[in-house]
């Protein structure tokens, strides 16, 4: 993999979160999911943020991936206060500066494994050589470049959440946030894709923050970070080796 | 732009099904409609020549007070010694095909205890002008010149009072000088224009009889011109104005027919509209579902950077798609109908229709004008994008998070 010239310039401090909240209301029942969390996240950490179901790692990573907005508190991703941003900017820093990885394998049924690797770049307006040759060097760092012209439901499980990693890692984003990426992956595919993401960190020093509760999992993060009702409870654990 | 198109392709062949059936109820809207159009417009094309062939000719020329309405015989109303007019300006004028004398008075056909008010015409039997009723005879003989009791009557009256050739009715004729004669007349012939209207209530007489009975000796009510080109009348109109006589267009004498045209035009887009109103409603229905069965998949567009307005493209396309394909079956479907009925005609029974004033044929030829076909691809289209545009919009107003969970 070569490395992104850009990922140079990135601020050492990927990600500031500051006293952050945020809280669900169905009805008249207030849910508080996330209860004043503050985190920083350095430019190439590997973190787990771990903790049990309805801890609030789901939320904390959405707000971080500004797909949600948090009710109080400021999110600073890459030294911009995200906060303040409207929609459309939001959508502009997620395909510039973000990649995700879902627990489900989030890929677009109707595009075969290229495509979808194709189409954050597609969106950022990358000319078609350059997309050509960034889609395929992805594929082959996922070891899928043979299954490029595969649709989703072509692929396994594993082989669709390594094209999505592929895919998140597309615009090389500085940060990559992935929510229980091996949930529905058995244990060798899940190892897999875990192998993929950790290299592609050392590789391109690429920040990957990922939500689990399994243990397999956690103990390839390099920090460890533990919430518990809507809290951070350990803000800086080493994962178990 | 070809991603877009792409995407949108696809995805309207995941549930080929329901693609298939938005489009057919677009093509079969539209497919209607065309019919409709051509249907209209074929009717008032066929009225307008009918009322033209049989009735109002390309020109006339009328006495400078006659007065249609009141079908005046009054010689001061009437053209004298019309016969050298017409000799006079076929001479002038190249561009007329035929002119022929007609005296018009209002009669009532009795026979026994039954009685029908008609509109008595005198003609030429031997004119070019009058070769539709020549031809339109359907049992017995044309009129000829020097009959002094022959009659033709036309099919619908013969039906309703039950007269065969060769039968005798009772003609009451209003006369010049303001009292009425009658006469028995032998029918000669009975004759049909396919015309239900006019046919019911039009009977025949040679022009010399009709002169004698009527008393208006050797005048006639107008002279009857028919030109090459009803383009024509304008020009030949201006050219053959006098203080002697007033010069009628066909567009002055059918006026009437355009009004109902223009009227029927209105009504016909309030119809188009409610028909595409449902078309749309299932292309919009579609879509609905569509954006239902998709919600994660927005929001994994959304995640990775798209932006709401191409999502909004993305789902217009798809409906622009729809639209299309929807529009092409339309044109086949509409085109195929409106060909077959433009070649084979279809019946329509005007005798229950009560309908006066309009010479509409008992079968109805269609006719589609390009202009219809544009105006009609257009509307369609732009109705159906109209009608996208809401779930469109809901697609891409989504907020990430929801879509993602399928909220």
């Amino acid at each position: 993999m070569k490395e992104d010239s850009s990922s140079k310039e990135f601020t050492m401090e990927v990600t500031n979160i500051s006293n952050v909240t945020r809280t669900f209301t169905i009805g008249k029942v207030e849910t508080r999911a996330l209860r004043g969390v503050n985190l920083k996240i350095e430019s190439g950490e590997f973190t787990a943020l771990v903790g049990p179901s309805g801890s609030g790692k789901t939320t904390l990573l959405q707000i971080i991936g500004c797909l949600d907005q948090p009710t109080t508190g400021s999110v600073i991703i890459n030294g911009q206060d995200v906060t303040k941003l409207n929609r459309n900017q939001r959508a502009d820093l997620r395909k510039g500066t973000l990649g995700f990885v879902f627990q489900f394998f989030a890929l677009i049924p109707t595009l075969n494994a290229y495509e979808n690797v194709e189409m954050p770049l597609l969106l950022s307006g990358q000319k078609n050589g350059t997309r050509k040759e960034r889609v395929m060097e992805l594929l082959n760092a996922v070891g899928l470049a043979d299954r490029a012209h595969h649709r989703p439901d072509q692929l396994s499980g594993g082989e669709q959440q390594r094209v999505a990693v592929a895919r998140a890692l597309a615009t090389n984003p500085k940060l990559i946030l992935a929510d229980e990426p091996t949930a529905n992956l058995d244990t060798e595919n899940g190892r897999q894709v875990m192998d993929i993401m950790q290299r592609l960190n050392k590789e391109t020093g690429v920040t990957f923050v990922f939500a689990t509760h399994d243990p397999r999992v956690i103990k390839y993060a390099n920090r460890v970070v533990t919430l518990r009702d809507g809290l951070i409870v350990d803000n800086n654990g080493s994962s178990p080796k | 732009m070809f991603q877009l198109f792409k995407m949108a392709f696809r995805d309207l062949g995941r549930n080929k099904r329901r693609t298939i059936l938005s489009a057919l109820a677009v093509s079969v809207g539209m497919g209607l409609l065309l019919l409709m159009s051509a249907v209209l417009v074929g009717e008032m094309r066929g009225a307008l020549q009918n009322t033209i062939q049989l009735f109002s000719g390309h020109l006339q020329i009328r006495g400078l007070n006659y007065d249609e309405n009141k079908i005046s015989l009054k010689w001061e109303d009437l053209i004298e010694n019309p016969q050298a007019l017409i000799d006079t300006v076929t001479a002038q004028y190249p561009q007329i095909v035929d002119a022929a004398p007609r005296l018009v008075a209002s009669g009532i056909v009795t026979r026994g205890e039954n009685s029908r008010g008609v509109q008595v015409i005198g003609l030429d039997p031997e004119s070019e002008a009058n070769q539709v009723y020549r031809q339109g005879v359907i049992a017995g003989d044309f009129l000829t010149s020097g009959d002094r009791e022959g009659i033709l009557i036309g099919q619908p009256l013969a039906e309703k009072l039950g007269l065969a050739v060769g039968d005798q009715i009772n003609l009451l004729v209003n006369t010049s000088n303001g009292d009425v004669d009658e006469q028995l007349f032998t029918i000669r012939g009975i004759y049909t224009t396919n015309t239900f209207g006019y046919d019911e209530s039009t009977v025949f007489l040679p022009l010399a009889k009709a002169q004698t009975i009527t008393g208006a000796e050797n005048r006639a009510s107008l002279i009857f011109i028919m030109l090459q080109d009803r383009d024509q009348a304008d020009s030949v109109a201006a050219a053959l104005q006098s203080p002697n006589y007033t010069v009628v267009t066909w567009r002055d004498m059918n006026a009437m027919i355009v009004q109902v045209e223009d009227f029927a035009n209105a009504y016909m887009t309030i119809f188009y509209l409610i028909v595409l109103g449902i078309t749309a409603t299932v292309v919009s229905n579609t879509l609905v579902m569509s954006v239902f069965e998709r919600t994660r998949e927005i929001g994994i567009l959304a995640a990775i950077g798209m932006k709401g307005r191409r999502i909004l493209a993305q789902f217009l396309t798809e409906a622009a798609l729809i639209a299309t394909i929807g529009v092409i079956g339309g044109l086949i479907l509409g085109g195929a109908l409106s060909y077959y009925f433009e070649l084979y005609g279809f019946p329509m029974d005007i005798s229950k229709m009560g309908l006066t004033g309009i010479l509409i044929n008992n079968r109805i030829y269609t006719h589609l004008t390009l202009d219809n076909v544009i105006y009609l691809s257009v509307l369609t289209y732009i109705v159906t994008l109209l009608a996208s545009f809401a779930p469109a919009r809901m697609a891409s107003r989504m907020e990430p998070v929801e879509a993602l969970h399928g909220k």
